[in-house]
């Protein structure tokens, strides 16, 4: 179980440190911009008759402030290990040397793989933002990512011709077919409070892809020891 | 005679090995996805309201 136990300290050492770097990051960026879209929802929704869907018991949930953060932090954390026990058994299965540097590159892959190409068609959303229903949409972001992740494979981890030209197409094929399309309906939320969540999020998640790829690879090389 | 004994034993421990490795980075790929999975999809109200800013922070579908 040598091998499993690689990967669980490379993962926790770099999913930890990628997610407290990211949950500083979205402190200053994309969580003010959520409490900003949520007074917009709120708004729209105090406007409404009575019978809405968050009527009876409310579920529990995290006060604004510390508590909302911390969850933030706790949900971070569990992304980034999550992701890093990806990307390294991902270097496993490859089974060549890897540096912070092949790292890095591999975390730019899932960058494009779970952040740009279900991005394309599933923009970033605010709360207060019109969206369908929420079932297809993520069937959707799964199947595009899962596409996306074995058609950048075939195209850079196969020397072949028709590996290209079927990677090519399998990261096109869930645009061609097309993303749930958004309710025609007008947002709460003006377009340019939408626009500033959508570049901050691109830039969130490009930065935690960057950390978490460097640091796996460089926790992965370093408790390589003999076995490496 | 010896000499092919131990090519075939050897053999045999090298793939033990590879099919080991790979069941430990299955294992590990398997319970990653799982960890995101729930952080990022579950339905459970509780566990989508905690991890809220999270999953729109990551563009993850959310509401």
């Amino acid at each position: 179980m040598d091998i499993l136990r690689r990967i669980l300290a490379t993962a926790l050492a770099a999913g930890i440190l990628a997610g407290l770097a990211i949950t500083v990051f979205q402190h200053f960026s994309t969580a003010p911009l959520i409490l900003n879209g949520e007074v917009y929802e709120e708004q729209a929704a105090a406007s409404m008759p009575a019978t809405h869907d968050h009527e009876g018991v409310a579920a529990w949930e995290p006060r604004n402030g510390f508590e909302r953060t911390a969850y933030s932090f706790l949900a971070n954390l569990l992304t980034g290990v999550g992701f890093a026990l990806v990307l390294t058994s991902l270097y496993v299965l490859r089974g060549r040397p890897v540096t912070w540097r092949e790292g890095l590159l591999w975390g730019l892959a899932g960058f494009v793989v779970v952040a740009l190409a279900p991005g394309l068609g599933l923009p970033p959303e605010l709360p207060g933002m019109p969206a369908s229903a929420l079932g297809p949409r993520q069937t959707w972001w799964v199947a595009t990512a899962l596409l996306t992740a074995i058609g950048l494979a075939l195209v850079f981890l196969r020397r072949d011709l028709w590996a290209v030209v079927l990677g090519v197409a399998l990261i096109v094929a869930p645009h061609l077919w097309g993303a749930p399309p958004p309710m025609d309906e007008p947002s709460t939320v003006p377009a340019s409070l939408e626009h500033s969540f959508i570049v901050a999020v691109t830039i969130s998640t490009f930065l935690f892809w960057v950390v978490l790829g460097a640091l796996s690879g460089a926790f992965y090389r370093r408790f390589g020891g003999s076995a490496a | 005679m010896a000499a092919h004994q131990v090519t075939i034993a050897s053999t045999a421990a090298g793939t033990t090995s590879r099919a080991s490795v790979l069941l430990q980075a299955f294992i590990a790929m398997g319970l990653g996805l799982f960890i995101v999975g729930m952080v990022g999809f579950s339905h459970i109200e509780v566990v989508h309201n905690a991890a809220h800013d999270t999953r729109h922070s990551n563009a993850f579908p959310c509401h």
